[in-house]
């Protein structure tokens, strides 16, 4: 076989991996879904495009040349969406390194491996690119349909984007290897996505909060202060925002900027990603944990249940990134909650929505890690336990969880505004207590590996405990602001809690 | 160390999917026996024990452990056996020693006692260097050993284990053989299943063939001979024997 077929027929092998892998991922592998899911994933997009028009519409009649606050907005945005590619990028680069997979063979086989790898650094490339444009398309869409053809060229930007996120996840990636190591390059790059993907935001709400005591991201790029330390209209800083409306002398160097960006680091990593993967799929935990001299602790069954849960999600690199970032998305509003001590704002209320919202979400991720994702199910099923018991014990771990981690805010919460942290208390209960109900019923015996496929594997599952989470943070904003409509508000919510335990295999 | 009493004892147990997979099966195993369960992919083995286990609810029938009605009180029943799965149960996350705590707490076992037989089992199995590392880099062998460390450390008197051997180098076999065989002699009784009929043929005190989801013989391997009505059979050529009888007969 020559080089190029080999190439070739490699690109072939990797594409179809990654084909099959998506569509695992979309009907939680079972192939005969596959037309549903097409016909969901169609749905969904045509319906995005409604909260794209929401988001994106007003800057359709954007013209060149750009004003300084418009430069700077359609600026941040790129780079808001340029970060949160990244971040999925770091992730994406992690799994295949650490996917042993069919390694061992193609390293066996008499093939060049430089060649090799770096179509798979390819292939990681393309499928990074090809989800940012599948998300893109429908803001991209509302631009061309309200403001013209020449809002086409922001696919060009997209795919840049997307090229050069890529590129430089990979030579993250591999320099956290060689930095600090296999075994911490995992937690690691999962923070680091985490903090990447939400870093930028709320870098821009802090600033706004501190500023003009506002959660707005739009307060601080609008401020003449902004406008005063921004560079010239010339400067390439501004060329992404350019592009993107359709100036093809800043898109073409952009695109060529990121190709080149992605070959250089093919080329220079390439050669290197067998050591890096073989290293990240073969690390054996060597390190000693905990101590031998140390006495088996004494406790119920269930509180061995407990402890164990503790131990394992205090050990999941998963679980300690989304907390790390549901932690970092409350900052701005503790922060606001800080100032709120000395300066009462009304912007205050919208505390209560980001916590309420968190809790839900945290606590269906909680449950579906110690409720399905029970990796020794046939030996807690084999003890002699009762399964309610069993149940019971990991819903408490679930409960005390988010009990600790919420606790200190609406304690903050107490000081300033009672009623309001009462609310938000309320709200908090009821979101995890959803959330959890809705893992239960839904439950499905899985690996904690398989922790990304959750929502596959239930879709009605996954849309309820989002639904409920957004209807009950409502509920607790309105029943501060407008109670006739958290009336109104907390009975949709409800109705949809209760239409998914009706619809649940296990209604317990 | 066979004491005559049942520690197992199975009336018409049945399970259905889209076929019977255990259909009506009658099984008797003594205290202090070691008992081999044999038979083709599909004949039902793993159901049957996953059903004495508790892990699986039988369409029909009983299952009794030393006397205690399984199905009825259940949680009194596991409290004497132990389940180990050819797939290791462990967490990847914990360390052996953690995982054995884990497990002697499910169990109610008292903690001196509990870390004093975890620290004998993992040494015995060959674990000690591995004692406070976790799990998630070991070997299949090694995982499986502490699975079966798991299953020992609450001092089970049924130890029911299905193909315990699956993926085992023969130093790590031999371990595990050792183990049961000790076991056996100190009155606990085992049951496993195993596609190594040498293994079967040289460890069981019985043997039962399993076939279609029914037992279509059961005896010591001299007793399954005379059945058969050769002598000079070896297990492999016995069973071979009865399972062909039991595909030509459905």
């Amino acid at each position: 076989m020559t080089s190029a077929t080999a190439i070739s027929w490699f690109a072939r092998h990797e594409l179809r991996l990654a084909w099959r892998e998506g569509l695992a991922m979309l009907t939680g592998g079972r192939r005969r879904r596959t037309r549903t899911a097409v016909i969901g994933i169609l749905l969904f997009a045509a319906f995005l495009h409604l909260p794209a028009w929401a988001v994106i519409g007003r800057f359709a009649e954007l013209r060149a040349p750009l004003d300084p606050p418009s430069l700077i907005i359609v600026t941040a945005s790129i780079f808001l969406a340029w970060a949160l590619i990244l971040s999925q990028a770091i992730e994406s680069v992690t799994r295949v390194f650490y996917a042993r997979a069919d390694l061992d063979l193609i390293m066996s086989s008499p093939t060049r491996l430089a060649e090799i790898f770096s179509v798979r650094l390819a292939a990681i490339a393309l499928s990074v690119t090809t989800m940012a444009l599948l998300f893109a398309t429908p803001f991209v869409d509302v631009l061309v349909i309200t403001g013209g053809a020449r809002w086409l060229a922001a696919f060009g930007v997209v795919i840049a984007a997307g090229l050069s996120a890529a590129a430089i996840a990979i030579a993250i990636t591999i320099m956290l290897f060689r930095l600090i190591g296999p075994a911490r390059t995992r937690l690691m790059a999962q923070i680091l996505a985490a903090i990447i993907g939400a870093g930028f935001v709320i870098a821009l709400q802090i600033a706004a909060i501190l500023s003009y005591g506002t959660l707005s991201r739009f307060a601080i790029l609008t401020s003449d202060a902004a406008t005063a330390l921004a560079p010239d209209a010339a400067s390439i800083l501004w060329w992404p925002a350019r592009a993107a409306i359709g100036d093809t002398t800043t898109l073409l160097p952009l695109l060529s900027a990121s190709l080149l960006l992605l070959g250089g680091v093919m080329a220079i990593f390439s050669a290197r990603f067998a050591d890096t993967a073989t290293t990240a799929s073969a690390y054996a935990v060597a390190r000693p944990r905990g101590s031998r001299t140390r006495a088996f602790r004494r406790g119920s069954r269930q509180q061995a249940l407990r402890r164990k849960e503790f131990i394992l999600l205090g050990r999941d690199p998963w679980l300690i990134s989304q907390t790390l970032m549901q932690l970092f998305y409350l900052v701005p509003p503790a922060l606001l909650l800080w100032r709120s001590f000395a300066d009462s704002t009304a912007a205050l209320v919208l505390v209560t929505p980001v916590i309420v919202m968190a809790a839900g979400q945290l606590a269906g991720g909680l449950a579906w890690l110690t409720i399905s994702g029970e990796d020794a199910a046939d030996l807690v099923a084999s003890a002699p336990l009762s399964p309610s018991q069993v149940i019971r014990a990991k819903i408490e771990v679930v409960l005390i969880t988010i009990s600790v981690i919420f606790a200190p805010l609406l304690a903050a919460l107490v000081l300033t505004e009672p009623w309001q942290a009462a609310i938000t208390a309320c709200g908090v209960i009821v979101a995890a207590g959803s959330a959890t109900s809705i893992q239960l019923w839904f439950r499905v015996q899985a690996s904690r590996r398989h922790f990304r496929r959750r929502q596959t594997s239930s879709r009605l599952a996954t849309f309820a405990e989002a639904f409920c989470s957004i209807g009950w943070a409502a509920t607790a904003v309105l029943a501060l602001t407008v109670p006739v409509a958290a009336v109104i508000c907390g009975l949709i919510t409800a109705a949809i809690f209760a239409a998914s335990w009706k619809l649940s295999p296990r209604r317990e | 160390m066979m004491s005559g009493a049942a520690a197992l004892d199975v009336r018409g147990l049945t399970k259905r999917y889209d076929r019977p997979a255990v259909d009506a099966l009658d099984l008797t195993v003594r205290a202090g026996e070691f008992y081999a369960l044999v038979g083709p992919n599909g004949a039902g083995k793993t159901t049957t024990l996953r059903m004495v286990a508790g892990l699986l609810r039988p369409d029909a029938g009983s299952v009794s452990i030393f006397g205690i009605d399984a199905l009825g009180a259940s949680a009194a029943a596991k409290q004497v056996t132990a389940w180990v799965s050819d797939e290791p149960m462990i967490y990847d996350k914990l360390t052996p020693l953690e995982y054995l705590e884990f497990v002697a707490g499910l169990w109610g076992i008292a903690p001196s006692v509990a870390k004093a037989s975890a620290h004998h089992l993992l040494t015995s199995l060959g674990l000690g260097p591995h004692l406070d590392q976790r799990c998630e880099g070991f070997s299949k062998g090694m995982r499986q050993k502490v699975a079966l460390a798991g299953a020992l450390v609450h001092d089970p008197r049924l130890i029911i284990l299905d193909e315990p051997l699956t993926g085992l180098d023969a130093v790590s076999a031999r371990h595990v053989k050792g183990l049961l065989g000790e076991r056996v002699r100190n009155g606990d009784t085992v049951i496993m299943t195993t596609h190594i009929l040498e293994v079967a043929e040289r460890m069981a005190d019985r043997i039962g063939v399993i076939a279609a989801g029914r037992l279509v013989a059961e005896g010591t391997l001299t007793e399954l001979r005379q059945q058969n009505g050769r002598a000079d059979q070896s297990l492999e050529e016995l069973f071979i024997a009865l399972v062909d009888v039991e595909a030509a007969a459905a």
